[in-house]
């Protein structure tokens, strides 16, 4: 059985069309991700999946249970961040996760030991009894992901998770995200960080106007796109990127001290690079290319949807 | 719908509202002074007969406490970026409604009850109906957690908008339920007027309770306060719901 199914899920917000009769699968202890650039109804679907929203039309089913038929069921099987999801500043860490572990039905003993579990794996044992106002962002997250995860969720719905958040809180989190995964939980993240996609997500759906634009492993996406080649060039002293235009040099630009080339035939670019270079006197300190990255499959399909 | 689901969401909601919003300022200063305010304008230097006029007191002050957690909520939580996340927890609409109103409703339970039993102890009155009494006071404070969750539901997400609304709701009510004058020196369009008002099916049950004159029979006091009490229920559902997303 999938631990997500979304059929024809549908959304308007007037004559907008925020989600548009998208379909697809989740499979069970998968991890899934959602890119898109903004307002591209990442936000709308994510909210449809976790019952906080109703579809204007379609369905969405959690681990066999339909989410408008028993959404009390269906969102019980569910641990969300969703992208406002602060916990309550006037409690405690310890008391935030109590009041989520009641939410769910958990025992008393249940809901002492999850915390304590909880609290240690994301570094706040000796702050749990201090109210959240006190905490700093990266903290205050850390005991979000703690109220999502109390109840040991079947499915984990997060929106933009590390968002914001300093190195260290954005290690602890991610590595919990991870381990709860590897305990069997599926998880979907909806991420402007592509490269976190990248190293986290079994599969990522690129959402765009709406409008499912591709659904696939990240590794198969970027092969799909191959023709898109990048030559990374360091010179000597700073150059402007825009002298090396040419036939088989279809962008420039600057990339810190380097120059970023895209081309469609790497050899015949470097070539060129090469006999500009020589022209104007510079000298190739490094050299290298590049097959595309999901950040450029990512930027290829959403540009082509506007 | 799964009952014991719901129950026991709307249990949860009430402790929480208890733990966070009854130690907020907004439900002290509209519940508790601005009602006793009002009781000493209208009595200090006035040769009045107090027992006559305690029902109508009593019940001011159930509507004015029972009324007065409710509004603040749904717009502190949509402000404070939590209502997103209670939205996720196993909770429906309902779910939050019936948990928002039971907390409303023990506040003002709480405190109508202490205002009650002084009362009655400090001026010697008696409660000669003991029964009809006890009903009023839980149909009462159900009845006005209610309103003021259907004022919470309007979608504002700032606190403060949504007092001034509950104030320009309240303070006509008081004047028109025979809180300050007795519901049987009314007559013509002003009786017809309370007639409207939930607080005056209220008043005129708590004086038939300590044996006063009524204008209405103490069923029609007890179903006035149930329809309003229903209507309130839905229409804060139909309106919360239509303003879910609103302020997030």
């Amino acid at each position: 059985m999938n631990a997500i199914e979304v059929h024809g899920l549908a959304k308007h917000y007037g004559d907008l069309v925020a989600v548009d009769k998208i379909s697809f699968e989740v499979g069970d202890g998968e991890f899934f991700g959602l890119l898109g650039p903004n307002g591209a109804g990442k936000t709308t679907t994510v909210r449809m999946i976790n019952g906080i929203m109703e579809p204007d039309a379609g369905s969405v089913f959690i681990k066999g249970v339909d989410m408008i038929g028993d959404p009390l069921k269906a969102k019980s099987r569910i641990g969300c961040i969703p992208e406002v999801g602060n916990v309550y500043q006037d409690l405690s860490a310890i008391e935030n996760l109590d009041l989520v572990g009641r939410f769910h039905g958990l025992t008393r003993k249940d809901r002492e030991s999850r915390s304590e579990e909880l609290l240690a794996s994301l570094g706040l044992t000796d702050r749990g009894d201090d109210l959240v106002r006190t905490y700093s962002k990266g903290m205050r997250q850390r005991v979000s992901v703690a109220c999502a995860l109390i109840h040991r969720p079947s499915v984990l719905l997060l929106d933009e998770p590390t968002e914001g958040l300093d190195v260290h809180s954005r290690r602890v989190i991610i590595d919990l995200v991870k381990k709860t995964n590897s305990d069997g939980s599926t998880i979907v993240l909806t991420t402007h960080n592509i490269e976190e996609a990248n190293k986290l997500c079994q599969r990522v759906c690129i959402i765009n106007k709406g409008r499912i634009v591709a659904i696939e492993a990240p590794e198969k996406l970027r092969r799909a796109f191959e023709s898109i080649q990048t030559v990374e060039v360091a010179f000597d002293r700073i150059v402007s990127p825009t002298q090396f235009a040419g036939e088989h040099v279809s962008a420039a630009e600057a990339y810190g001290d380097k120059c970023r080339f895209s081309t469609d035939d790497s050899d015949e670019a470097i070539r060129h690079i090469v006999r500009v270079a020589e022209k104007e006197g510079l000298r190739i300190v490094s050299l290298c290319t590049q097959g595309p990255s999901l950040e450029d499959v990512f930027l290829r399909l959403t540009e082509e949807g506007t | 719908m799964n009952y014991s689901l719901l129950l026991r969401g709307a249990l949860v909601v009430a402790r929480k509202d208890i733990r966070i919003y009854y130690r907020k300022a907004p439900v002290y200063i509209f519940g508790l002074l601005l009602p006793t305010f009002l009781f000493f304008a209208f009595f200090i230097g006035r040769k009045l007969e107090v027992s006559l006029y305690f029902p109508g007191f009593l019940a001011m002050s159930l509507f004015f406490t029972s009324s007065s957690v409710g509004p603040i909520i749904v717009p502190w939580e949509k402000q404070a970026g939590t209502f997103e996340r209670l939205l996720s927890m196993p909770v429906t609409v309902t779910t939050i409604i019936l948990g928002d109103m039971l907390a409303g409703a023990l506040f003002g339970l709480l405190i109508s009850g202490i205002v009650g039993v002084v009362g009655v102890l400090l001026l010697g009155l008696t409660v000669t109906n003991m029964l009809l009494m006890a009903v009023l006071f839980v149909l009462g404070n159900a009845c006005f957690a209610a309103l003021g969750e259907l004022l919470s539901s309007t979608g504002g997400r700032i606190p403060s908008n949504v007092m001034m609304l509950s104030s320009l709701v309240r303070f006509p009510l008081i004047f028109i339920s025979g809180v300050f004058i007795s519901l049987s020196d009314l007559n013509g369009i002003s009786l017809t007027v309370a007639r409207f008002s939930p607080l005056a099916y209220l008043v005129d049950g708590m004086g038939t309770a300590m044996g006063q004159s009524s204008v209405f029979h103490w069923s029609a006091d007890i179903l006035g306060l149930l329809l309003y009490t229903a209507f309130f229920v839905y229409a804060s559902g139909r309106i919360l719901r239509r303003n879910l997303m609103k302020g997030l």
